[in-house]
């Protein structure tokens, strides 16, 4: 934990751009992964961080997409239909926030997961059987023997995402990238799934990058945070320091505005003004109509500047 | 109990399911509401809080008990109470895009809705443009539909459609939830103003117990279908009785990676069961780290042991 960026990257994200139509949902970020890093992308709604996991898996159809993004030697935006597929699963692999719709719903479990494996692993019908049954396990599902033959329908939310994780891990990727995973779940089973995937970083040294809004998710799950508005990276640090001195406006306006369970019960709830609709179209920084820091310097888009080592901010204004 | 303006008393909400089965949605909820008073009802899904807060307003009749307004049985049918009780008790959705008409202007909507209640026109549309700028919209946004809005200002004309009958009551079933964060604290804080200034009295639910803290001075916790702690804020998160409500505070993150990193792991088993399969004697004892035999064989009776302070358990938390 705490790491700064890290010196041997596992991926590396360089000026990644998402266009669609005349729409640009992401635009030129750029990042790395570490082994064993769980770096956390965080973010309010349209701000490109689900559109960037998407673009590193090459599931966006129909989007222009600019930029690298390294992963063991190959750029995976540059890989071919064929070459990118011996890579999903085996290298790089994602898990959604809606189990519900994720798995497939007239297939038994077992049959998903097996064939998962039979994706990337030379196994026998046996061998990937036994294989899946000790996946279940590994993710905490009690009786996995007989969870092998259930539907999803018959499986509640969290043992759902339990089966997502399963699925995801079977090929022991790289990189597992994580949109939302917990966001459609009760708090109690939340907690149990962070457990999991936290196990599973400490124990296979994946790297993971965790895609949520939530603040209390990040803080207990990351090593690393960067914090996107509005289709760009605006602040990237260790979670730590993240939390405990936020520097761009953004960051600390959306720390202050979530409610506390333990204080300020009886006072207004800090809140950033406007929304952040129409800020796509915006010539300079797009957070500059919401921000109690804008100048005339906000005119110009602000890059990212590292202010201490590993702690990088895209402000005019910042301290 | 003192002043009670909306009350539930032995309150019950069962569906019939294919095969003989119930679904018991509401299990016998007793509960007042004071005026003025903002009541937090937590809970995790299936546990029966919006059912609780839709009966209350009257959208749908209980199977069992009744729910009282200022005193008197809500389920009265005499036109001329049903709709002074309508216009009395409103309701706030999750989802303000679903609860809006896409084919209606926001003006439309709420005159609509004010129409509906006896009102003339041209009062309903003087009306619409004085609480569409209480929810803090300009009056320029009467024309517009509701795509053209962005999520915030939608949820506003919600809450503005709700207070333009002056209504004495309003549920607010997760009010926020579907809001962005930044966006979240400006409708809470409209709702809280909106709650002093005019004498509201409200139940707010929300599965977010941080929320919940801001928004209200009691909480209740309900757990499939029942209440099982109900007590004011600082008791109930300070000093939980209930172990099911100390395990929904320990499962919620911390906004501090230190702290966050140095809790406990206490984590409860399993999920909350399908509230068509009750567990026999207390229904969170497969959950519960702290049940024993006598937990399995009898429902526990609801105590009270400090004023205002409630919970249904045979081995309580002893008080911090």
């Amino acid at each position: 934990m705490n790491a700064p960026a890290p010196a041997l990257p596992l991926l590396e994200v360089e000026g990644l751009s998402v266009a669609f139509g005349r729409a640009l949902a992401v635009d030129g970020i750029s990042f790395a992964v570490a082994r064993g890093e769980t770096l956390g992308l965080v973010g309010e709604s349209g701000c490109g961080k689900s559109t960037t996991a998407l673009a590193l898996m090459r599931l966006l159809a129909g989007a222009r997409i600019a930029g690298a993004a390294r992963l063991g030697g190959d750029d995976l935006l540059a890989l071919d239909e064929g070459a990118m597929r011996e890579r999903r699963g085996a290298d790089i692999a994602m898990i959604f926030q809606d189990p519900g719709t994720a798995l497939h719903p007239m297939i038994r479990v077992g049959d998903q997961i097996v064939e998962a494996l039979h994706a990337h692993l030379p196994l026998s019908e046996r061998e990937a059987r036994e294989r899946a049954r000790a996946l279940l396990g590994k993710v905490g599902i009690a009786a996995p023997e007989e969870r092998l033959a259930a539907y999803p329908h018959e499986m509640s939310g969290g043992m759902c995402q339990r089966v997502m994780i399963a699925m995801a891990i079977a090929c022991s990727p790289r990189l597992l990238l994580a949109d939302e995973p917990t966001t459609a779940l009760d708090v109690t089973v939340q907690a149990q799934i962070l457990d999991v995937l936290r196990d599973l970083v400490t124990e296979t040294g994946m790297g993971v990058i965790l895609i949520t809004h939530d603040l209390g998710v990040v803080a207990g799950m990351t090593d690393r945070v960067a914090v996107m508005y509005a289709g760009r990276i605006v602040e990237l640090a260790p979670t730590v320091t993240l939390f405990a001195r936020p520097v761009h406006p953004y960051t600390s306006g959306l720390l202050d505005c979530i409610p506390r369970l333990d204080s300020g019960w009886d006072e207004p709830v800090p809140a950033i003004p406007g929304s952040v609709q129409g800020a796509m179209d915006l010539p300079g920084c797009r957070f500059a109509p919401r921000c109690p820091r804008a100048s005339a310097a906000c005119a110009e888009v602000p890059r990212l500047r590292e202010i201490e080592p590993g702690h990088l901010v895209a402000c005019w204004n910042a301290p | 109990m003192s002043e009670v303006l909306v009350a539930a008393e032995g309150l019950a909400r069962h569906y019939r399911l294919r095969g003989g089965r119930t679904l018991r949605a509401l299990d016998g909820i007793d509960l007042g509401i004071g005026p003025r008073a903002t009541l937090g009802l937590v809970g995790e899904s299936g546990s029966g809080k919006s059912t609780l807060g839709r009966t209350l307003v009257g959208l749908q009749p209980p199977t069992l008990g009744r729910v009282r307004f200022e005193g008197r049985d809500a389920g009265a049918t005499d036109p001329a109470t049903l709709r002074r009780l309508r216009q009395q008790r409103q309701i706030i959705f999750q989802d303000p895009s679903g609860a809006l008409n896409p084919r209606m202007t926001v003006g439309d909507t709420i005159v609509e809705h004010l129409r509906v209640q006896g009102w003339s026109r041209p009062e309903a549309r003087a009306r619409a443009a004085a609480v569409i700028e209480r929810a803090g919209l300009q009056a320029d946004f009467l024309p517009r539909y509701p795509h053209e809005i962005s999520g915030g200002q939608r949820q506003r004309v919600v809450i503005a459609r709700a207070i333009s009958t002056d209504p004495a009551f309003i549920v607010a079933d997760e009010p926020v939830s579907a809001l962005d964060v930044s966006t979240r604290a400006q409708i809470m804080n409209l709702l809280r103003d909106l709650q002093a200034e005019r004498g509201l009295t409200m139940l707010f639910i929300s599965h977010d117990l941080s929320v919940v803290a801001h928004m209200c001075r009691d909480v209740a916790v309900m757990y499939l279908g029942r209440i099982v702690e109900l007590a004011p804020r600082a008791a109930l998160f300070r000093a939980p009785r209930h172990p099911y409500t100390a395990a929904l505070l320990a499962a919620i993150p911390l906004l501090d990676p230190v702290r966050e990193r140095a809790r406990a792991r206490t984590r409860l088993k399993g999920e909350p069961p399908d509230p068509s399969a009750v567990p026999r004697g207390c229904r969170f004892h497969p959950r519960c780290p702290r049940a024993t035999d006598i937990c399995l064989a009898v429902d526990p009776p609801t105590r009270a042991l400090d004023p205002g302070h409630r919970f249904a358990c045979h081995h309580p938390l002893d008080p911090a």
